[in-house]
């Protein structure tokens, strides 16, 4: 008898428990999670945010085969080229905290540590990189900023798909860092103005959070 | 961030940092604008994304199965993420980052200036120099391609003045005599991928001495 009470309190503090957890998570989730918000994105939030596994996997199983077949374009030994996209991976989930979807598509910014991590580990050089901004922790997201520049994302990757097979190849070139700065001609013909102006409102937001979180 | 930059990155080579094919001393110069300067971080976070977008729609390539477990078995393995150097002084992060975070060790180039080899090596040169106010940089025009970034105080040429932040981008064809601004000590970035040609005979007997 008196075990039972005892299971029952603790059985309702624990739901009482979820229920704040699962409270405090739609609230956050709120301004975030839209069904507009591509899955990758809500992938990487989990992972970002709660440090979830499945989620992790699922970007896992969806980047990891991309991954490898331009890691394996870019002259990588082939023993070395699961090694690196491992490597970018781990990355992926250690340092998802830094991740900002108001600024950056998970594609890009995976493409960003892709990058990093081939040339650290191919030439034994550490990349020069731009300082980081830090994101504020308690920093609310703006769903309608993150679902635009995901719309001007899907009209980049429209343009992509109408370059022809020539010119595609050169871009591809350009990008997984086959040209050199004298062979890149500056107009890739890729529609990046209203990208740019985005990623600019993006910046100008978290500068803004940022210096209200430095005021006393 | 500094504000009022009006040199920026030229495209080309903002692509070629986005993608990793430019080479280290250029880079560091690159890196340095973008932690000044946002217009050049968001058109760098521009390139990125169609590099993104590129990786979105790369061709797949299976994965050997224990890759996966490999990875997922992974996750808790405890690691160190190196701490990232910080600006200090004039010195963006990536500039302190290939100064191991020391202070410049200068070295004098007669006149009041000064300069620090940060690196030297096939892919290049990339170097500080501390140029007393008022005072002119030997003319000098380069055999391939040279960025110089502010870092403090600002220098003119005959393309124009370069204040904190702003890049002046020179080639083969540009022979030019930068004059620091009065105010403050002139300081910059500079990388180079192949040596200066100074147009006075002591400079350049001087060269391979001081690998300018």
């Amino acid at each position: 008898m008196f075990t039972e009470t005892r299971d029952t309190g603790l059985a309702d503090t624990a739901s009482a428990a979820t229920l704040i957890i699962k409270r405090s998570v739609a609230k956050k989730r709120a301004q975030v999670s839209d069904n507009e918000i591509s899955e990758q994105t809500q992938w990487m939030l989990a992972v970002r945010d709660n440090r979830d596994r499945a989620a992790f996997a699922r970007l896992f199983d969806y980047f990891a085969p991309r991954l490898k077949g331009v890691v394996a374009r870019s002259g990588a030994p082939s023993a070395q080229v699961e090694d690196i996209v491992q490597d970018v991976m781990l990355t992926v989930w250690h340092k998802a905290a830094q991740f900002d979807p108001e600024r950056a598509q998970v594609s890009s910014w995976i493409y960003q540590i892709a990058r990093n991590r081939q040339i650290d580990i191919l030439r034994r050089e550490n990349r020069p990189l731009p300082e980081e901004l830090k994101r504020p922790e308690e920093a609310s997201q703006d769903a309608s900023q993150i679902v635009a520049l995901e719309q001007e994302t899907a009209q980049l990757k429209k343009a992509l798909a109408r370059l022809k097979p020539a010119q595609r190849e050169m871009v591809e070139r350009a990008y997984l860092g086959e040209l050199s700065h004298s062979d890149i001609q500056a107009e890739t013909g890729l529609p990046l103005g209203t990208i740019k102006s985005r990623i600019r409102l993006g910046l100008e937001r978290l500068r803004h959070e940022l210096k209200e979180m430095g005021k006393p | 961030m500094t504000t009022g930059i009006t040199h920026h990155i030229p495209e080309n080579l903002i692509i070629a940092y986005a993608s990793g094919a430019l080479p280290r001393p250029f880079a560091l110069v690159v890196a340095a604008h973008v932690s000044m300067c946002d217009e050049c971080r968001a058109r760098l976070t521009a390139q990125e994304t169609a590099g993104g977008a590129i990786l979105d729609t790369a061709e797949t390539s299976a994965i050997s199965d224990d890759l996966r477990a490999r990875v997922l078995q992974a996750l808790d393995d405890p690691i160190v993420l190196p701490e990232r150097k910080t600006r200090r002084g004039p010195y963006p992060g990536p500039v302190m980052e290939a100064l191991k975070g020391q202070p410049p060790r200068w070295k004098s180039l007669g006149l009041g200036t000064r300069q620090c080899i940060i690196e030297h090596g096939r892919a290049g040169s990339v170097r500080l120099l501390s140029i007393p106010a008022g005072q002119a940089v030997p003319d000098h025009g380069h055999n391939g391609l040279e960025l110089t970034l502010v870092l403090q105080g600002a220098f003119k040429d005959e393309t124009g003045y370069f204040g904190p932040g702003d890049l002046e981008v020179a080639d083969s064809d540009l022979e030019h005599t930068p004059v620091a601004d009065e105010g403050e000590t002139c300081i910059c970035l500079a990388a180079t991928d192949a040596s200066l040609r100074f147009n006075t005979l002591v400079p350049r007997l001087l060269q391979p001495l001081f690998r300018i």
